[in-house]
């Protein structure tokens, strides 16, 4: 089986043509080892990152944007997304600091990426 | 009205203002002050939720948050008094800013030295002219990624993308994720607006189809939009008669270019270059106004958050090189021009006097071209050479010229940059 992707690794976004014979995958038109390892993954078990807000009460600042402390596979976002949104976070929050442990036994916890706290200013 | 003296103010707190803040103080500049209209610094990066920043400046993939906050964590350890909720009305050629907060009603800000960082903004509707009614539900790719991941409000349920830059592409992933549906994304260009591998990870991850040569030729809808008509263009972008196509959505969202804010800088007359929009600078980022520097998007719009950084950087130590007195001013200026396949240059011109090590440009090519050479030539010296395998539009090419290569005799003609296709 042959299939193409386009590399997301870096700006040069190389067309990868992945082959796999008998179980053995080779990935060509990739100019970097980066490239071959994209190829090889992506062809198996495509994987990405994922971001996007948790609500957050007691501050001027309604949404925390959180960030999967690795790759999640790619074919789970929506269903990790939608774990997330039953989540409310109450302020104060450091970054760096964990919003859901071990999302939906995947071993990637979610992260706060920004400190909010209780306000943002005194009025 | 209340007066202050300053060493340094800087307009905007986006990652450029922030950036030349942090490297003045660490230059020994004392009185430095942000000025920002928000109540937070950070400017667009804190809806920037995505991650892909900073991979140069940090040496890892961070959101948009991480970046901004790594530089804010940093303006408040060098203790930088910023001034929020304020907009600056005027800057005279005295370097006096009037700004005004609810706050403080007006204040005068009397400066030695300003860096304008004030970012860059969306093209709107109407500088797309697009025909039709004027409904609700019209809105920048930047409006709507600001209502979904500041505000937490879902602009729309079924959304039209016109335009394939970055930004579109990014909210195109960004929309299906929160439950709305995105119908298409279409581009007047025979060619996508951003980069490939945001067409691969926006696009094609979420099965939202790409039509390049097709634009959106009307609005429907009275209070709220109900739909809109596209069509595929010709050769000269004009709509062909026949591919009209209705579509029913409740969202348009535009993502047809980003135009660098420079309303102050004209307002202190200083000269615009017509390619980039922005200020013409010099080595140091410094306008054709003495003691007024420039950075980040206001100058032109970077692709990476880290060269809007490294040129806050920049302008911040030629802000302290001209407090000190120690900026060569005198000399005459040599200009650097866009030469072969090349659309600008930054900066366009140089002191070579006041180089002491590289001097990076940052410019971008007209045209796809492959297994290209990249010259900077002064008079009849190559003063730079590189390959590049691929060059594109969309992708900022940035060189550092070694100070100690630039010809001193460059000429009249200055340093010409030029990208010239098959390498031999």
């Amino acid at each position: 089986m042959k299939k193409e992707f386009t590399c997301i690794v870096c700006p040069v976004s190389c067309n990868l043509v992945v082959e796999d014979t008998d179980g053995v995958l080779s990935v060509s038109n990739n100019q970097c080892k980066r490239g071959m390892r994209f190829g090889e993954n992506e062809f198996k078990n495509p994987m990405r990152m994922l971001t996007t807000t948790v609500k957050i009460t007691g501050s001027t600042v309604k949404r925390m944007p959180v960030i999967s402390s690795d790759e999640i596979p790619k074919d789970r976002l929506f269903e990790l997304v939608e774990m997330l949104y039953k989540v409310t976070l109450k302020s104060p929050i450091q970054r760096g600091g964990i919003v859901l442990k071990n999302i939906g036994n995947t071993g990637v916890d979610i992260i706060a990426t920004r400190t909010i706290k209780s306000k943002i200013r005194e009025e | 009205m209340k007066k202050r003296l300053m060493d340094l103010a800087v307009i905007g707190g986006g990652p450029a203002g922030l950036a030349a803040a942090i490297e003045a103080k660490k230059q020994g500049i004392d009185k430095v002050i942000i000025i920002e209209r928000d109540n937070c610094l950070g400017g667009i990066l804190q809806q920037c939720i995505h991650d892909g920043f900073g991979l140069h400046r940090f040496g890892k993939r961070l959101s948009g948050s991480e970046y901004a906050d790594n530089c804010i964590v940093e303006a408040e350890n060098e203790k930088i008094e910023v001034a929020y909720e304020t907009i600056v009305l005027e800057i005279t050629a005295e370097k006096v800013i009037y700004a005004m907060s609810s706050d403080e009603g007006i204040v005068e800000y009397h400066c030695k030295t300003i860096i304008l960082a004030m970012g860059c903004r969306e093209r709107t509707r109407s500088q797309a002219f697009i025909w039709g009614t004027r409904p609700s539900g019209v809105l920048t790719a930047g409006t709507v990624q600001r209502y979904i991941n500041i505000e937490g409000y879902l602009p729309g349920k079924k959304a039209v993308i016109l335009g394939s830059g970055n930004i579109g592409l990014i909210m195109a992933r960004r929309m299906p994720l929160e439950g709305m549906s995105v119908e298409g994304v279409y581009e007047l260009m025979k060619s996508p607006g951003g980069l490939t591998r945001n067409i691969s990870q926006c696009l094609v991850d979420y099965d939202i189809p790409l039509h390049l040569s097709t634009t959106v030729v009307r609005i429907h809808g009275q209070q709220k939009i109900e739909g809109v008509t596209v069509a595929e263009v010709d050769a000269k972008r004009n709509p062909i008669k026949g591919t009209e196509r209705y579509i029913e959505c409740d969202l348009l969202v535009l993502a047809v270019g980003l135009i660098p804010e420079n309303e102050l800088t004209r307002q202190l007359h200083i000269e615009i270059d017509s390619k980039t929009n922005g200020p013409r600078v010099d080595e140091n980022f410094m306008t054709s106004m003495n003691g007024v520097f420039a950075c980040g998007n206001v100058v032109t719009v970077f692709d990476l958050v880290d060269y809007v950084s490294q040129s806050g950087e920049i302008a911040a130590r030629g802000a302290a090189g001209y407090i000190q007195g120690s900026l060569k001013l005198k000399e005459e200026y040599t200009d650097i021009t866009p030469g072969e396949n090349v659309s600008f240059v930054v900066p366009q011109r140089i002191r070579a006097g006041n180089l002491d090590s590289g001097l990076p440009l940052y410019f971008r090519v007209k045209s796809r071209d492959e297994n290209v050479v990249v010259t900077a030539i002064a008079g009849d010296c190559v003063c730079y050479r590189k390959k590049h395998r691929i060059v594109l539009p969309p992708e900022m090419l940035v060189e550092e010229l070694e100070s100690s290569s630039i010809c001193e005799n460059a000429g009249k003609n200055g340093i010409i940059i030029n990208v010239t296709g098959s390498v031999v």
